[in-house]
């Protein structure tokens, strides 16, 4: 009866313990939470992989989207946001009301890419407005030989992301010229392994996604040389292309927002995103995305070190944005 | 003569009418064969396809590395640890909560509208979709009683998703008991305690368990409601551990740490771009594949040895 008795207080005990536990091991121990966009995480996760082998401090990324993100990122529950696309009003507004302050980080390029199947011989290049003809709202193309005359008479059919993705939100505003705005009638996924699937697995296929979803699927996809005009030089997305500022209007930065009060008084997170921008160059490289010029960098490290919180867009993406004239519009 | 030939006559009639059914019988029994094969044999093939796509990475480096941006590096060691932890608060709540209840509303409960409203709403809520649970965990446990995007989190939130499965199982595993078990053990005096614990519950044993083992099994292939409550995706440092050298030697830290769990590794594995990740998701789904088979292997022969020891 007595051990009976003993056994139930250590139990009682032992759950309350638990519970009050819980709520302090996130104080003791240090650990830098980052949450965004599954576009930057490959990124993220590269220097949080090498920073915690470098400096033994933990480090954990979440992939919640740009927008998941951004909300516990505003409700002040990670030091560091992945974002493929800037800050939007409403995330602005949310920020401002938790009194959350952000330093504007672009940490390096996607390029989107705009592919076919492999076995597409006809297009060779495409203008903008030509992309536009096939992609914007209404839009009855539904045979490439009504993009082009000379083109066969083969069905074309369109992959893309979401409209939930920053990528989608980039890809209307450079084509159609205005964010969120396209055709419906495409078979839309989040996954971008799907759509490389479906224009490998279709002749007359054509989608668009990031550069590195096309750099593994060489063999059974072609990009498309993009001409900004009529007229203009036709341009393959590259990493020359990209960091020459060539490759438009499908180039776009891609940013971290660190939270102002971690990167002031947390020296784990300050030491964190200056190893993220000394080692952006080699590690957003080896993850296949673009990574800004030299020059860039160092704007952007002297950026940080400023503390200077805000952002230089105005809640929605622009297309061809200089890194320097980003930065500098930030006072 | 006449009404013999007539009786001839029916004979025949009767023998094509039995010849009829026994084809029919067959066609059934032809047809229902193939259905079970249609589920069987597509199981099968997605698993070989699984082990023929995953078979390099079947190795102990895969279970004793973290994750890393080099898929020949990566492994699922913070992975299959958040599994195994967030199962035991799974376990360590939903079993105790499950059974009694399961208990009370087959022994104690009076028949009235108000228990059966509660059994249509058991039964209903094994139908729910499991990223309602997510969302109302995202509510209650993270924000409202601010356990954060824990492992307890987690565990609790599969707790209550597998809830009903233990409830309803329990349920039938009980009912299975004769009530001349019941009967006799009132018989010779027993209170209504007694007869519960003594009798009811040790003999329906191997059917709660069977339960209980179908619950935990589900509950390792969630995805949804696990990150609809915030698991992360890469984590590359172990919870506290549970046991500790110094006094009380129990340590539940680990509760409140960060995590996330085989079926999310699988899902970041597979939407990367590079195909070498496409092979670690493959093995992470047979790894998925062969711990539910071992655990539903598990509870059909536990509950054949617990059959075999119950002597009425």
């Amino acid at each position: 009866m007595k051990t009976q008795l003993f056994r139930n207080t250590l139990m009682a005990s032992l759950i309350v313990q638990a519970f009050s536990f819980s709520h302090m091991a996130t104080a003791a121990d240090k650990i830098i939470k980052i949450d965004g966009s599954s576009t930057v995480y490959p990124i993220t996760e590269a220097v949080a992989e090498e920073f915690q082998r470098a400096k033994g401090v933990k480090v954990t990324v979440g992939e919640s989207g740009t927008g998941g993100g951004f909300k516990k990122f505003c409700r002040g529950e990670t030091d560091i946001s992945d974002a493929s696309r800037p800050i939007s009003q409403k995330e602005i507004d949310a920020c401002k009301e938790a009194g959350v302050q952000y330093i504007e980080l672009p940490i390096a390029y996607d390029a989107l890419t705009v592919v076919v199947n492999g076995k597409n011989d006809w297009l060779k290049q495409i203008t903008v407005a030509d992309l536009k003809k096939i992609w914007e709202p209404g839009s009855k193309v539904k045979s490439w030989k009504q993009v082009n005359a000379a083109f066969p008479d083969k069905p074309i059919n369109l992959y893309g992301p979401g409209t939930a993705s920053g990528t989608f939100d980039y890809f209307t505003e450079a084509v159609n010229g205005k964010a969120q705005a396209s055709r419906t009638d495409y078979t839309p996924s989040e996954d971008d392994n799907v759509l490389v699937q479906g224009v490998a697995g279709n002749v007359g296929g054509m989608g668009y996604f990031g550069l590195a979803y096309y750099l593994e699927n060489t063999d059974k996809l072609k990009a498309v040389p993009i001409m900004a005009k009529e007229g203009a030089k036709p341009v393959l997305p590259s990493e020359a292309t990209v960091m020459d500022g060539t490759y438009q209007p499908l180039s776009r930065p891609i940013f971290i927002y660190v939270n102002a009060t971690a990167a002031a008084f947390k020296p784990e997170v300050k030491a964190f995103v200056n190893f993220y921008l000394d080692n952006a160059p080699e590690l957003v490289k080896e993850v296949k995305y673009v990574p800004l010029p030299k020059n860039d960098y160092e704007a952007v490290k002297a950026h940080f070190k400023s503390l200077k919180p805000g952002t230089g867009f105005n809640g929605s993406p622009e297309i061809g944005i200089k890194i320097t004239d980003l930065l500098s519009r930030i006072k | 003569m006449e009404h013999r030939a007539s009786v001839i006559e029916n004979l025949g009639e009767v023998r094509a009418m039995i010849k009829r059914h026994k084809r029919n019988d067959l066609l059934f029994a032809g047809l229902g064969l193939l259905c079970l094969m249609l589920g069987l044999v597509t199981l099968m093939l997605l698993f070989w396809q699984l082990i023929a796509d995953g078979y390099p990475k079947f190795t102990l480096d895969f279970l004793t590395e973290f994750p890393s941006r080099h898929a020949s590096r990566a492994g699922l060691l913070s992975a299959w640890t958040g599994s195994l932890l967030v199962m035991t608060v799974t376990f360590v709540t939903a079993v105790p909560i499950g059974v009694a209840a399961g208990l009370y509303l087959e022994e104690y409960a009076p028949k009235n509208w108000f228990t059966d409203l509660i059994e249509i709403n058991v039964s209903n809520l094994a139908g729910v979709p499991s990223i309602i649970y997510g969302l109302l965990a995202l509510g209650l446990f993270v924000y409202m009683l601010g356990f954060g995007q824990s492992i307890l989190t987690a565990g609790l939130t599969l707790a209550l998703l597998i809830l009903p499965i233990v409830i309803v199982s329990t349920r039938e595993a009980i009912r299975a008991i004769p009530v001349s078990i019941r009967e006799a053990a009132y018989g010779v005096g027993a209170t209504k305690w007694q007869v519960v614990y003594d009798h009811v519950f040790k003999y329906s044993y191997g059917g709660i368990l069977t339960g209980v083992i179908i619950g935990m099994s589900r509950a390792l292939g969630e995805t949804a409601p696990i990150i609809t409550i915030g698991a992360l995706t890469f984590i590359a440092f172990l919870p506290p551990a549970p046991i500790t050298a110094e006094p009380p030697f129990l340590n539940f830290e680990w509760l409140s740490s960060g995590f996330t769990v085989m079926p999310i590794q699988m899902f970041n594995w597979l939407s990367r771009p590079d195909h070498a990740f496409h092979i670690n998701a493959a093995a992470t789904g047979a790894l998925i594949i062969v711990v539910t088979l071992l655990m539903n292997g598990a509870a059909i022969w536990m509950r054949y040895k617990i059959r075999k020891n119950i002597k009425w």
